[in-house]
């Protein structure tokens, strides 16, 4: 691998392996009010053994989420130092911002939801959890305004020439609001609250089968029912509005999301394998459709890979196609999964089918897949640009480091991050098994 | 006063404000390689536990506003400094870890393996810190293209060495002034003569420091022989060093945690008038990336100004308000690490 290969595939491990953390924290929070809210409404133990079990649960989450997030604050000066020559002057200013308004929100208030149950009033307390999730979702929106600008540039000018030629802004508000900012926040938050959701939904589902804490595995299975229904229709609606505008603005990211090469009406595929080398995907698929969706008519057609230059193509097949189908596949697997919830809620109260709740179990493990591929057809959909027709890739990697340093550091993040990865599965699953305390009845 | 040196205040802040904050927690971790109770080491690390993650927050913010006021700042020294900066990040990976790990598990060994990496984690976080700080002070190989080509052991000559270990000493008597004010009985005892050791050792590096900068680095000289006035912080700085074992004699712990912070702000301003104009001093000074020629547009430095003027007066306040929720010693109970 060359030392441009290296970076990236670096920076894709580290910011890869944090993602795993946050999207978790920020669902997380949102059970934390809802179950926080219940025990101020209704001063039951129940939902202070609840909100006291999942303050672990977060706790753990959100440690793991900082420990792997400071790594991504420097990284784009150690690895990626022309890029952040030639846009430090736009792109930095949300990463400061991200610090001033979520980091020392999120961080601060941290201190009293983990450590001020015992010193703080419940109203206190509950104040301090809205102000960490608070946090949460905003440190997400200055991250995803930063990296919308990277899809869809705006509210700058190109200044300097040669070596010294860089980006500049020239209005804060149509930089923080570019074009695809509110398609890409929305369809991140939601998938968080849907990873929160399913890690809910799988413990509590757990404590069904093995018919331990029923008193409050039910209760809190109809929350993660409400919420995993909601999300996952939301995120429909939110991932066909990020598609448009994925179309507008980055069409030969969206050609390469559908595997479309050549500009012809489009369908839906249900499966299939994208050829770039033959210009032609063989797919199971509803043709059509696609057409249909986006310009409600099925014989317009849309933009196939072929209207633009070959080096300005993104790796097709597998980490933009494929990961892009998936995700798809696993979001419409939440919304049937969703109804298919009401349905067992009001048929069996929760008490089984076993299977239903075997596949509740495993599912946390769905939302984490589709937020991994997401982001991956997202950012290898980009290249080979670094900031979308602006910078490429090959441009923006630092010169100064070597390929055997590079090496290191990769090792070394690899090596501790799978350490992490271990641990934290060991101390949940030790969590998951103690679980909240029994509430006692006399 | 200009919006470049506005900024260059606002950075020296935020990097004072994280030496002067996340400098007792690293010290708290850095005496509790001393302990030997298990129990002594879990109450050194739930004195910082719901503080720690704030004060860590201004290097990350710290760091954002040197990428936003200063990119080529932040992309020669994050680069240039490559495999030490990738070691820091290791530690500070393992020492947030640590914390969250160690009391979730019922063994002795485990709890010890993670008390450790606590320990050393915070030791070499500090003087990684120093060294980088005191090569920045000694001046850089910066290129024509402003990149630093440098391994990592080139980093390590005297004059960096011996600000990375003040660094530590200063942490570690910083973390005691503020443990002594979050523990009792024995712990407290044992403290106090850490204390007053560590002070010594705090005296011989500072004068040794001094020293040293006359010789190997007189450019950080400059700004105070010409404006004299300037003298006032390193000789503040001074004078609370040598006032602080009256404090710790006093049992006035308050007071010394009061020194010892205002200590740490008056080196970070030292270091920050020697340094100005310039933001990483080259061995060829026409090579220096300075508050002018390593800086964002006007326009950024204007937007950044209006954020930092929203946001950090909030942060001032609620930061107040968690440390004084949390005053007075330590208490375990079940939600303690």
């Amino acid at each position: 691998m060359d030392v441009e290969m290296l970076a990236r595939v670096q920076f894709a491990i580290t910011v890869g392996f944090h993602f795993l953390y946050p999207p978790l924290s920020i669902g997380l929070s949102l059970f934390l009010i809802i179950l926080q809210y219940n025990y101020i409404k209704t001063g039951q133990q129940l939902w202070a053994n609840l909100v006291r079990f999942w303050i672990k649960i977060f706790a753990l989450t959100f440690a793991v989420g900082v420990a792997t997030g400071i790594v991504m604050e420097f990284e784009f000066g150690t690895n990626w130092e022309r890029y952040s020559r030639f846009v430090g002057d736009v792109f930095g200013s949300p990463l400061a911002a991200e610090g001033v308004f979520a980091f020392f929100l999120e961080s601060t208030f941290l201190g009293v939801l983990l450590f001020g149950w015992n010193k703080v009033k419940p109203r206190t307390h509950f104040i301090s959890t809205i102000m960490v999730s608070l946090g949460a979702h905003l440190s997400a929106f200055w991250i995803i305004v930063a990296n919308s600008w990277m899809q869809t540039p705006a509210g700058y000018k190109i200044v300097g020439e040669g070596a010294s030629m860089r980006a500049e802004i020239t209005d804060f508000w149509a930089m923080v609001f570019n074009p695809s900012t509110i398609d890409r926040y929305i369809h991140t938050i939601i998938a968080a609250w849907l990873t929160g959701a399913f890690l809910f939904f799988a413990i509590n589902a757990y404590y069904m089968l093995k018919k331990r804490h029923i008193d409050m595995a039910r209760p809190s299975l109809k929350i993660a029912t409400i919420v995993i229904l909601i999300a996952s229709l939301l995120q429909l609606a939110s991932g066909h509005s990020s598609s448009v505008g994925v179309a507008q603005n980055q069409p030969e990211k969206m050609a390469a999301f559908l595997g479309h090469f050549e500009t012809r009406p489009a369908g839906i595929h249900l499966f299939g394998f994208a050829d770039a080398e033959k210009q032609e995907t063989w797919a199971i698929e509803i043709p059509g459709f696609i057409s249909l969706l986006m310009y409600g008519d099925p014989s317009v057609p849309v933009k196939g890979l072929e209207e633009f230059p070959k080096e300005n193509w993104p790796p097709v097949n597998l980490f933009v196609y494929q990961s892009y189908h998936w995700m798809v596949a696993i979001g419409f697997f939440f919304i049937a999964y969703g109804f298919f919830s009401l349905y067992v809620w009001k048929k069996y109260n929760f008490e089984g089918p076993k299977w239903y709740l075997w596949i509740g179990v495993i599912s946390f493990i769905l939302p984490q897949l589709a937020n991994q591929f997401g982001w991956i057809n997202a950012e290898v959909g980009r290249q080979p640009w670094i900031v979308y027709k602006m910078l490429r890739t090959s441009e923006a990697f630092s010169t100064v480091v070597t390929g055997s340093e590079i090496w290191f550091s990769l090792l070394m993040f690899t090596g501790i991050y799978t350490l992490l990865l271990i641990l934290f599965i060991f101390i949940l699953v030790k969590k998951i098994k103690q679980g909240p305390e029994p509430v006692l009845n006399n | 006063m200009d919006l470049n040196i506005i900024w260059f205040i606002l950075v020296a802040v935020l990097l004072t404000g994280y030496a002067a904050l996340d400098g007792f927690d690293l010290g708290v971790g850095i005496i509790s390689l001393f302990t030997k109770k298990p129990e002594d080491r879990r109450i050194l690390m739930n004195s910082i536990g719901p503080v720690w993650d704030g004060n860590e927050v201004w290097l990350l913010t710290g760091g954002g506003a040197i990428f936003a006021a200063f990119p080529h700042v932040y992309a020669t020294v994050f680069s240039g400094f490559y495999l030490a900066l990738m070691l820091l990040l290791l530690f500070m990976i393992l020492r947030a870890v640590s914390m969250e790990f160690r009391s979730k598990v019922e063994s002795a060994d485990w709890q010890l393996i993670w008390d450790r990496a606590f320990g050393i984690s915070s030791l070499v976080i500090a003087l990684l810190l120093g060294v980088a700080l005191g090569n920045i002070a000694q001046g850089l190989p910066v290129d024509l293209d402003k990149n630093i080509r440098i391994n990592l052991f080139q980093l390590l000559t005297p004059y960096p060495l011996v600000i990375g270990l003040l660094t530590v000493v200063l942490f570690t008597l910083h973390g005691a002034s503020f443990a002594l004010n979050k523990t009792g009985d024995e712990l407290q005892s044992n403290l106090k003569t850490l204390a007053q050791k560590t002070y010594w050792i705090i005296l011989i590096l500072h004068g040794l420091a001094t020293i040293l900068t006359f010789v190997i680095v007189p450019q950080l000289i400059t700004n105070f022989n010409s404006f004299p006035v300037w003298y006032i912080f390193p000789l503040i700085g001074l004078a609370l060093i040598l006032l602080y074992p009256n404090q710790i004699k006093k049992n006035n712990y308050k007071m010394a945690f009061t020194y010892s912070f205002l200590t740490i702000v008056m080196m970070m301003a030292t270091f920050a008038i020697g340094l100005f104009p310039n933001m990483v001093p080259a061995h060829d000074p026409a090579n220096s990336l300075t508050i002018y020629n390593a800086s964002s547009s006007q326009m950024t430095l204007t937007v950044m100004l209006i954020i930092a003027l929203i946001g950090m007066p909030a942060v001032i306040g609620y930061t107040i308000w968690v440390n004084k929720v949390f005053r007075g010693k330590v208490t375990i109970d079940d939600t303690s690490y």
